[in-house]
């Protein structure tokens, strides 16, 4: 049975990566990571299917870093904002090779003129390993979303 | 009725096929047209895969506009399809994405299809106990779903409702049956599926996918990151009928700021290159030197080839100022482990939140909004010309044209 300081480290950590995301600090998201990541966002459907591909997939935080650096001078969207949600994390395995863990997470998407869509639903499924300071970062976090259908697009990383 | 010329007793249509008024946006008369003269009319619709429906009695359920149908695997791999509407009272037959059945049975009365959609038998028809029943001379075989006919050319699945229609190879034409079987050669593997919600009537995505103007303008991903295609020949092959185009980016591959580092340039201009470009290695696989090939059919399928990143594009209306597209990212079932995590990492590319196609899931609704109140003005398509057939450049709008004038044919508008 984890102890329940690794349950405060992972909430603590999931709740300041709301905070980096919805206070429009993007440039801090992939510090989240190590260098040697993986972040996906797929559906729930693609992964029961053993399907791999993913709307976003990165494996590396440079990658992640790339992903900021296009939104914030590439691509081309309206001005929107998320507001995650992110449920009390599950610890599901800790052992030498890091700590396995689920939370389930919900984004509301507040539009410029003021419309608030129930943009995501889902479950983040991450392994989390210290990293040489020894605070947790993300080795993987797999973004799976319950439904198969995305609104417009998706700009911003859930 | 809704037909073009009713449509055109309350609407004006300039001559021609460079100018487009923005009530076919808007008026939800002519969505109801373009089900029975397009979705419905002489146009095969791109329906799934064959390696969807591999065995005997597999199935899946898709839309050909807003009519649901089914989509089977019959006797010695036989494609069937038909109507996804019970006979009876019009419940769904199927109401999974996909399945493996016997036969089909109502939810709602049981009443009971085989695989090709023919009614087989109706629950209790001879009633109970002597009680009931249908009467004495209903007769199964004169009733049933809509059937469609089902043929595939490249592992991908299509069907028509309309007896008359051309074969699907001939409606295709052979130029565009050429582009397609160049990257769809061997048997496929679902690797994502997606949808996506384009709040925008469903005619401004079937332009999208064939303006080759639009691309480097406005997805601006490459240049920003200084991501240089040399040799960028290319061009536009557009079938005899303009209905269908395949655009073609040629070149030796895309260099990467790689190259500058190498030379020792541009360093001052670091921050604006990318940090991890290994998902823009170059890995030819077609035997050709094309990089980029983007197939649209008429009238709303695309078949993407962007590097290694290969997509099949479905597009749904879904009322007269939205739609969805389902995305479909396949591989080949024979691809190296390296290959296939280089078509993972290449859906970065092209998806909902694809580096050089997110912009088209909000640039419509730009429009949908924009023309608001602009039934009776009208949209240019004039860039390269008036009319529509294959043009070595892709500053044209060509394409559109193309999709206007077989538009225009079948709403007879």
């Amino acid at each position: 049975m984890p102890g329940m300081d690794t349950l405060y480290q992972v909430s603590a950590l999931n709740t300041a990566y709301a905070a980096t995301i919805d206070g429009d600090r993007l440039e801090d998201w992939p510090g989240f990571f190590h260098a040697d990541c993986l972040y996906k966002i797929t559906t729930a459907e693609n992964v029961r299917r053993g399907r791999l591909a993913g709307i976003i997939y990165a494996d590396s935080r440079g990658m992640l870093e790339d992903r900021v650096a296009a939104i914030r001078r590439a691509n081309i969207f309206e001005t929107h904002a998320y507001r995650h949600v992110i449920g009390m994390a599950s610890i599901l395995n800790e052992d030498a090779d890091g700590i396995r863990a689920e939370a389930p997470f919900l984004v509301v998407r507040t539009m410029r003129d003021g419309q608030m869509t129930l943009f995501a639903a889902g479950r983040y499924q991450d392994l989390l390993r210290p990293d040489e300071t020894g605070a947790l970062r993300f080795a993987e976090r797999v973004v799976i979303c319950d439904s198969p259908r995305f609104d417009t697009l998706v700009a911003i990383p859930l | 009725m809704d037909d073009g010329a009713t449509i055109l007793n309350t609407h004006h249509w300039p001559a021609g096929i460079s100018r487009v008024p923005f009530w076919v946006y808007q008026d939800p008369a002519v969505l109801r047209a373009e089900q029975k003269r397009i979705f419905e009319g002489p146009v095969w619709h791109f329906l799934c895969l064959d390696v969807d429906i591999e065995n005997h009695g597999d199935y899946r359920t898709t839309f050909i506009g807003d009519m649901p149908v089914v989509v089977v695997r019959g006797e010695a791999g036989a494609l069937h399809g038909f109507e996804n509407r019970c006979a009876h009272r019009g419940a769904l037959i199927a109401f999974n994405d996909d399945g493996n059945t016997k036969d089909f049975t109502c939810a709602y009365h049981a009443w009971r299809y085989d695989l090709q959609g023919n009614l087989c038998s109706v629950a209790f028809q001879r009633g109970v106990g002597g009680k009931g029943g249908m009467p004495a001379e209903f007769d199964l075989r004169q009733h049933g779903p809509r059937k469609l006919r089902v043929d595939s050319i490249g592992g991908l699945v299509f069907g028509t409702l309309d007896p008359a229609a051309p074969t699907l190879e001939a409606f295709l034409s052979p130029p565009i049956v050429a582009k397609i079987k160049r990257v769809f050669n061997r048997k496929l593997e679902v690797i994502g599926r997606f949808t996506q919600h384009l709040p925008n009537n469903w005619k401004m995505y079937a332009e999208n996918i064939r303006d080759t103007y639009h691309a480097s303008l406005l997805h601006l991903f490459f240049t920003t990151f200084k991501i240089t295609r040399f040799d960028q020949a290319g061009g536009v092959t557009i079938s005899p009928d303009g209905a269908h185009h395949a655009s073609a980016t040629i070149g030796k591959g895309i260099e990467t700021q790689s190259v500058y580092k190498d030379q020792g340039i541009r360093s001052d201009n670091e921050e604006f290159l990318l940090r991890d470009d290994s998902f823009l290695a170059s890995n030819p696989e077609f035997g050709d030197d094309i990089q980029l090939q983007n197939v649209a059919l008429f009238p709303g399928t695309m078949l993407q080839q962007l590097y290694n990143s290969l997509a099949v594009r479905q597009t749904v209306p879904r009322g007269v100022d939205g739609m969805d597209l389902h995305w479909t990212f396949v591989g080949f079932a024979d691809d190296t482990p390296e290959m296939r995590k280089m078509r993972l990492k290449q859906a970065n590319l092209a998806g909902p939140a694809g580096y050089v196609s997110m912009e088209d899931g909000c640039i419509g609704n730009f429009v949908q909004r924009g023309v608001a109140a602009a039934s009776d003005e009208i949209a240019i398509v004039e860039m390269g010309g008036y009319e529509s057939e294959s043009q070595n450049t892709r500053a044209t709008e060509a394409s559109v044209r193309g999709f206007w004038k077989n538009y225009r044919r079948l709403m007879e508008i």
